[in-house]
C-alpha cells in the first residue's frame, strides 16, 4: 500500500502529513523550526520520568515499534528500544544482516512482511543513505518510520539530542560558535547537526578536518570550513567530536590513527584554545587516543554521559509526536 | 511502394529546409518534393496536415537486451519506431557482449524480422568487454559492425586503449568510448557537488571524465585513430572536447537527452529514476552541455536507452540500476528542449537526425532527393502522458514518468515503408 504522499507533488516535504506535522523522522533537513524546538521542549518533559519510580508514561501504549537495523548497532538499538519501553510501546528488535542480498529478500519485501505484522512505527538504520525514504514512500499511512541512521546522510535524532544537550548546557543557540570536527565526508551525526543548528540559528558552525574528509558544499549549508584544528576551535562555546572510523585509518584518505591524533585530537592543550567553559561533545563510541585524548573524555568540560541520557528522552519525544500523541 | 505525404512541414535539417511541402516516396527513397514525378501513381497517402515530417531520428545509444532478454528486441524495435526512431546503435553491453561475429549475424538478422528501425551495432573493443584483449574488431566489422566500444569506463590497462586505437587505425575503424576513469569514479552513484554532500551520497568526481579525456586526447594524438566519446557530463569536459575539435582531432562526441533537462538538485528526496550513468551534476554542467549542442562541440543527443524494471529501481538510490528508458522520449524532450531554450525546430532536431547520422557515416538523417527514405511524422504539439500503459518499451522506468509531454509521432516510415502509424489521441 502506498504512503499517502504518492500521488501528491513529488517535491513535497515526506516526513510532514498534510497539516504539516511531524508524520515521519527521516532528516533534520528542511524540518520546520517549531518542530525542532517542540522535540527538545517535550524531551525536557520526559527527562523527569527516568527520575521517577514508575519510568514509563502510556502515551504509545497497544502500539508495535519495531526497530529493524540493517547494520549492527547496539547502543542505538537499546536506547530506542528503552525509549519505547518508556512509552509503554510492544517493541520487537530485528537484526537484519547488514547485506540486503544476503537472504535474497528485497528491503522492500521485508518492510511488506513486518507490515503485515501490524508495524506501527518502523526505527530503521541501514548502511545505504536515503533508505528510509523509500521505505517511508512504501509503509501503510498510519505507520511512522523513525530514522537511526541511513548511510552518511542523516541521524536525526542524534542532532535532536545534542540540540539538546547543548540547550541544556549553553541556554541560547543564537550566541554560539560550535566546532564539528573529524570525518564530516561520511559522518550523518556531522550532516544532521549541521542541519539542526543552523535551524536553530546558531551564528557560527564550523566544520574542521583534512580536505579528504570534507564533502563538497559545506559552505552552502552555511558551514566555515577548517583544516587546522587550532584554528577551527579557538573561541569555540560547543565541540562536537566525531568517530574516526578504523577504515578511514588506512588508504588513500589518511595514512595513519597516529598522524590524525597529532593534527586533530582534541588534547587538553588543544581545549585550551577554546572558551573555557566550553563543552565537549562525541557521539559515541568513542576511539579514544584517536580524535579525544582520554582525560578530555573523561574530564569536567565533557558532557558526553549526558548525551547518552538525553538521547533517551528526545528519543521518546520525537516517537511520541511522530505518533500524533498530545502534549504533555 | 508509391507513398506520398501531403501538406506536411518538412524540416531538413542538413539543408536548413523548413516548409510546407509534399514528399514523394518510391523503392524506398525520396523521389521528388511539391510535385509527383512523371507516371508516379499513390499507392498510399498519409494526411501530414498540421504536421512535421522530418528525417527519422539516429539514436546513437539505444539498449535493445539482444543478445540477452529473448524476444526483447522486436518489443524496443516497436518502442523505436513509436518514438519515431528510425535508426539505432545498439552498444555492445549484452549478455554476452557482442565479440563475436556469429552473434552480431544473429542480431542482425533478428532486426530485419522484426521490421523495425535500422539497427547498427556497435562491437565490443575487447573480448567480453573485459579490457584486456582485444576482440576481432575487422572480422566484426565485415560482419556489419560500425564501430567499436569499451562501455562504462576506460579500459584500466591504459597499453590495451593505445594498441586498440593503433589496430583500429590500421583499418580505420572508430572506437567509441565512455570518458570515465574508474579508479577516480571509484564506487560513486551521484555527481560530486553541494547535492551529492547534503545528501550523503557517494560522489563522483568531475576529474573522473575529465582525466579520462586527457587520456584519450594524448592516445589519440599518438595514434590518430577516430574517437567518438558517450554521454559528456561535465563543463570542464566538455571544454577538452572542444579544444580537442579546435586542435583537429578526429573526434565526436553525444549527450544524453536526461543531461539536457535534468541537473542533482532533481534528485529530490533521493528518487532513484534520477539515478544515471553518467550522474546529474549541476546547473553550470548543464548550461555548458546545452552551449556545446548550439555550437557544435556536442554532435548529437542519444536517447541512452536502458529498459529497467521496477526491481531495479525500488531499491536505495545508491543500490537501484542506472539508467532509464529513452526511446519514446527522445523526440519529446527534445522538443521541450527547444522550445525552452528557444532554439529553432531544424536545430533541435539536426541533434538527433543529421548530427548522429554523420557520427556513424551513414547516410541517413536527411530528407534530400535519392535519400532514403527514413522518415517521422509527428505533431509537435499533441500532448500524451509518460506511463506504463503509454510507453511501448518494456522499460517503465523514467524520471519523466507521469510528466505530459508535447509531441506525439503519428507515422514512422522506415525504407518508405510505413511501419508505425497512430490515429491522433489513439493506442499504437
Amino acid at each position: 500500500m502506498a504512503s499517502p504522499d504518492a500521488d501528491a507533488l513529488p517535491r513535497r516535504n515526506p516526513q510532514l502529513n498534510r497539516n504539516g506535522e511531524l508524520h515521519h523522522l527521516i532528516t533534520i533537513e528542511g524540518l520546520p523550526r517549531p518542530i525542532i524546538e517542540r522535540i527538545i521542549d517535550t524531551a525536557d518533559s520526559f527527562i523527569n520520568v527516568a527520575a521517577r519510580e514508575v519510568k514509563s508514561v502510556p502515551l504509545l501504549r497497544g502500539r508495535s515499534v519495531f526497530n529493524l537495523f540493517f547494520e549492527n548497532s547496539t547502543r542505538t538499538r537499546t536506547t530506542f528500544e528503552i525509549a519505547a519501553r518508556r512509552l509503554s510501546a510492544d517493541v520487537f528488535n530485528l537484526n537484519i544482516a547488514a547485506s540486503s542480498t544476503s537472504k535474497g529478500e528485497s528491503l522492500l519485501d521485508t518492510i511488506d512482511n513486518l507490515s503485515a505484522m501490524q508495524a506501527d512505527m518502523f526505527v530503521v538504520r541501514h548502511a545505504t543513505s536515503g533508505a528510509p525514504f523509500l521505505i517511508a514512500r512504501h509503509v501503510a499511512p498510519h505507520v511512522h518510520v523513525i530514522n537511526a541512521g541511513d548511510g552518511r546522510h542523516a541521524h536525526p535524532t542524534q542532532a535532536l539530542l545534542d540540540a539538546y544537550t547543548i540547550r541544556h548546557y549553553k541556554k541560547d543557540f543564537r550566541n554560539l560558535t560550535v566546532a564539528i570536527v573529524g570525518d564530516i565526508l561520511h559522518s550523518r551525526v556531522a550532516r544532521s547537526a549541521i542541519h539542526a543548528l543552523t535551524t536553530l540559528g546558531v551564528p557560527e558552525v564550523r566544520a574542521v578536518g583534512p580536505l579528504t574528509l570534507l564533502p563538497a558544499g559545506l559552505e552552502s549549508l552555511g558551514v566555515r570550513v577548517f583544516t587546522r584544528l587550532d584554528d577551527g576551535i579557538r573561541g569555540a562555546d560547543v565541540i562536537i567530536m566525531l568517530r574516526l572510523q578504523n577504515e578511514r585509518m588506512r588508504g588513500a584518505l589518511l595514512p595513519s590513527a597516529h598522524e590524525y591524533f597529532r593534527n586533530y585530537g582534541l588534547t587538553p592543550e588543544k581545549l585550551r584554545l577554546a572558551r573555557p567553559d566550553a563543552i565537549v561533545m562525541h557521539p559515541g563510541p568513542m576511539n579514544r587516543g584517536v580524535e579525544i585524548d582520554s582525560s578530555v573524555a573523561d574530564g569536567p568540560q565533557s558532557v558526553i554521559l549526558p548525551q547518552v541520557t538525553f538521547g533517551i528522552a528526545v528519543r521518546m519525544a520525537v516517537m511520541a509526536i511522530a505518533s500524533s500523541s498530545p502534549r504533555i | 511502394m508509391n507513398l506520398q505525404i501531403a501538406r506536411g512541414r518538412v524540416i531538413d535539417p542538413e539543408s536548413g529546409t523548413d516548409r510546407v511541402v509534399d514528399v514523394f516516396v518510391s523503392d524506398g527513397r525520396i523521389a521528388a518534393f511539391g510535385d509527383a514525378p512523371a507516371g508516379w501513381v499513390a499507392q498510399r497517402r498519409l494526411d501530414a496536415a498540421g504536421l512535421v515530417v522530418a528525417p527519422g531520428l539516429v539514436d546513437l545509444c539505444a539498449r535493445m537486451r539482444e543478445p540477452g532478454v529473448e524476444g526483447a528486441l522486436r518489443v524496443e524495435m516497436r518502442a523505436a519506431l513509436a518514438g519515431g526512431v528510425t535508426g539505432v546503435v545498439c552498444p555492445p553491453d549484452t549478455d554476452p557482449p557482442l565479440d563475436e561475429p556469429g552473434l552480431v549475424r544473429m542480431l542482425r538478422q533478428r532486426s530485419r524480422e522484426a521490421q523495425g528501425a535500422r539497427l547498427y551495432p556497435v562491437g565490443a573493443l575487447t573480448t567480453g568487454l573485459q579490457g584486456s584483449a582485444l576482440a576481432e574488431i575487422e572480422t566484426l566489422a565485415g560482419v556489419g559492425c560500425v564501430a567499436f566500444a569499451q562501455t562504462g569506463c576506460l579500459p584500466r590497462d591504459k597499453s590495451v586503449l593505445l594498441q586498440a586505437m593503433r589496430y583500429a587505425r590500421t583499418f580505420d575503424l572508430a572506437l567509441w568510448l565512455v570518458p570515465v576513469e574508474e579508479s577516480l569514479a571509484g564506487s560513486g552513484v551521484a555527481g560530486a557537488g553541494a547535492v551529492a554532500g547534503r545528501l550523503g551520497l557517494p560522489s563522483i568526481p568531475v576529474v573522473a571524465e575529465t582525466v579520462a579525456l586527457h587520456t584519450i586526447f594524448e592516445l589519440q594524438r599518438a595514434t590518430g585513430a577516430r574517437i567518438h566519446v558517450g554521454r559528456l557530463s561535465s563543463a570542464p569536459g566538455i571544454e577538452l572536447v572542444r579544444a580537442a575539435k579546435r586542435e583537429g582531432l578526429p573526434v565526436s562526441a553525444d549527450v544524453g537527452i536526461h543531461h539536457v533537462h535534468l541537473i542533482d538538485v532533481d534528485i529530490g528526496y533521493f528518487d532513484s529514476n534520477f539515478r544515471l550513468d553518467p550522474p546529474l551534476r549541476t546547473q553550470r554542467d548543464r548550461d555548458a552541455i546545452v552551449a556545446a549542442l548550439a555550437d557544435g562541440t556536442l554532435d548529437a543527443i542519444c536517447s541512452d536507452h536502458a529498459p529497467l524494471g521496477a526491481d531495479d529501481k525500488l531499491l536505495p538510490f545508491g543500490e537501484a540500476a542506472p539508467g532509464a528508458t529513452g526511446l519514446e522520449t527522445l523526440l519529446p524532450l527534445t522538443l521541450r528542449w527547444a522550445a525552452s531554450a528557444g532554439i529553432p525546430l531544424d536545430r533541435a532536431l539536426r541533434c538527433v537526425t543529421s548530427g548522429p547520422a554523420r557520427v556513424l557515416g551513414e547516410d541517413v538523417g536527411r530528407i534530400a532527393v535519392g535519400a532514403k527514405a527514413d522518415l517521422v511524422v509527428f505533431d509537435p504539439r499533441e500532448p500524451w502522458r509518460v506511463t506504463g500503459d503509454t510507453l511501448v518499451s518494456d522499460g517503465k522506468i523514467t524520471p519523466f514518468i507521469g510528466y505530459e509531454l508535447e509531441g506525439r509521432v503519428r507515422y514512422t516510415i522506415v525504407a518508405g515503408e510505413v511501419r508505425h502509424e497512430r490515429q491522433p489521441g489513439g493506442a499504437s
